[in-house]
C-alpha cells in the first residue's frame, strides 16, 4: 500500500471505504490525522488505518469526537483494533530512545450508527457494516 | 523560546515535581459507563471521611463532571496513603441521546447526552494532565475486551501511570473475575462489590500498598 486507496462512491446504496497507508499517516501531525479520520467518518465512510494510532493520538481522537457529537446528526465513532500485545516494550528508556512506539495494528473506524462489532479477539475482528 | 527561558522552565518543572512528591496523589477512577465508579468512590470516601462524592444511578452517564475528594487517608497493615480521589465520567466513543429517552423526555435526554460528551472529554484531559495513578473499574459481569477498555489501558500504560484493575459487581451471578484477569494479565486485578461492600479489606490493602 503506498497511498490512500479511496473507493469511489457507487451511489446512495454503497458504503465508501478509505484505506489509509502507514506512510500517508506518517506525514501528518496528530490533528491532521484526526481531521482526516473524522472528516471521512462524518461523510459516512469506513476508515481503515494500516498502522493505527499511538495511545496519545487515540486519547485526542476520543476528545475531539466528543466535541463533534450532535443530536440526530452524529453519535460518535466505533473504533476497532486488536488488543495490544503484552510483550510490547514499555520501558521509559525505550521510549526516550525511540519516541512513542507505533501501535502498527490495523484499525477500523466508522460512524457509530453504521458499524457494529460482532466478535473480537487478539487475532480476529468481525464487524457488521450497514448502510446509513 | 530562548535558551534562558527554556532552562528556567526546565528547572521549574523539576522543582514542581520535587514539591509535588509531598502532596497527596491524585488517583483517577476510570472505566466505561455504568461500571460502578461513583459507587466505589462513594464507598471509599464514606469509609474514610464520612462523606459521599456524587449521585449514583443505573442510567449511564450519571457522572458528567470529574469530581475530586481531597485528602482521603487510607491506612492498612501499618501502611498509610493520603490520596485525592477523582471520580470521572465513564469513557466512551459514542453517545446517543435516544439511550436516555425511556427514562426522561427528549429535551432532558439531549441535555444529558451533551453534558456526557463534555464529561468524557474532561475525563480524557484529566488522564493526560492531572492524575498520578488510576483505579480502572470494570463490571465483572460484562465482557472486558472492548475497544474503550483496550484503548484506555493502553493510554494509561503509555503515560507510565500506576494502575490497579478493580473487578466490580462480584455480587452478580454472571460475574467472572477470571475473564478480567485473562484480558489484562499485566495488571493486578482486585475483585469487589462496591455496592455490597464485599472484599473492601483487600481493596484498601492494595490501594495503600500500590499508591503509598
Amino acid at each position: 500500500m503506498s497511498e490512500m486507496a479511496e473507493a469511489t462512491k457507487t451511489g446512495d446504496d454503497g458504503v465508501q471505504i478509505d484505506l489509509i497507508s502507514g506512510q500517508r499517516m506518517d506525514e501528518l501531525t496528530t490533528m491532521e490525522k484526526i481531521r482526516l479520520i473524522l472528516d471521512g467518518v462524518h461523510d459516512g465512510n469506513i476508515v481503515i488505518l494500516e498502522e493505527g494510532l499511538t495511545p496519545d493520538e487515540e486519547s485526542k481522537l476520543i476528545e475531539v469526537t466528543m466535541g463533534e457529537i450532535s443530536p440526530d446528526e452524529f453519535n460518535g465513532i466505533e473504533i476497532e483494533t486488536y488488543p495490544r500485545s503484552e510483550t510490547r516494550s514499555s520501558s521509559l528508556l525505550g521510549r526516550l530512545m525511540g519516541g512513542e512506539e507505533p501501535t502498527a495494528k490495523l484499525t477500523v473506524i466508522g460512524p457509530a450508527n453504521q458499524i457494529e462489532t460482532l466478535h473480537k479477539d487478539e487475532s480476529l475482528i468481525s464487524a457488521l457494516v450497514s448502510r446509513n | 523560546m530562548g535558551l534562558f527561558t527554556g532552562l528556567r522552565h526546565s528547572i521549574s518543572r523539576v522543582t514542581d515535581r520535587l514539591f509535588s512528591e509531598q502532596e497527596p496523589k491524585r488517583i483517577g477512577i476510570y472505566g466505561p459507563p455504568n461500571a460502578g465508579k461513583t459507587t466505589l468512590a462513594n464507598r471509599i470516601a464514606r469509609d474514610w471521611t464520612g462523606d459521599a462524592i456524587g449521585k449514583e444511578s443505573h442510567i449511564p452517564h450519571e457522572t458528567r463532571r470529574a469530581r475530586r475528594k481531597e485528602g482521603v487517608e487510607i491506612e492498612r497493615n501499618g501502611k498509610s496513603v493520603t490520596i485525592d480521589i477523582v471520580d470521572t465520567p465513564g469513557v466512551t466513543t459514542k453517545v446517543d441521546y435516544e439511550e436516555f429517552t425511556d427514562e426522561m423526555d427528549k429535551d432532558d435526554a439531549i441535555r444529558r447526552s451533551r453534558e456526557a460528551t463534555e464529561g468524557v472529554a474532561e475525563a480524557m484531559h484529566w488522564l493526560r494532565e492531572d492524575v498520578d495513578g488510576v483505579i480502572y473499574v470494570l463490571d465483572s459481569a460484562e465482557d472486558p475486551i472492548t475497544q474503550v477498555n483496550t484503548m484506555l489501558i493502553g493510554i494509561i500504560e503509555s503515560r507510565d501511570l500506576p494502575v490497579l484493575i478493580f473487578a466490580n459487581k462480584i455480587d452478580l451471578e454472571e460475574s467472572s473475575v477470571k475473564r478480567i484477569e485473562d484480558a489484562f494479565p499485566q495488571h493486578e486485578t482486585v475483585p469487589l462489590s462496591a455496592k455490597e461492600g464485599d472484599n473492601m479489606d483487600e481493596v484498601y490493602e492494595n490501594i495503600a500498598e500500590y499508591f503509598g
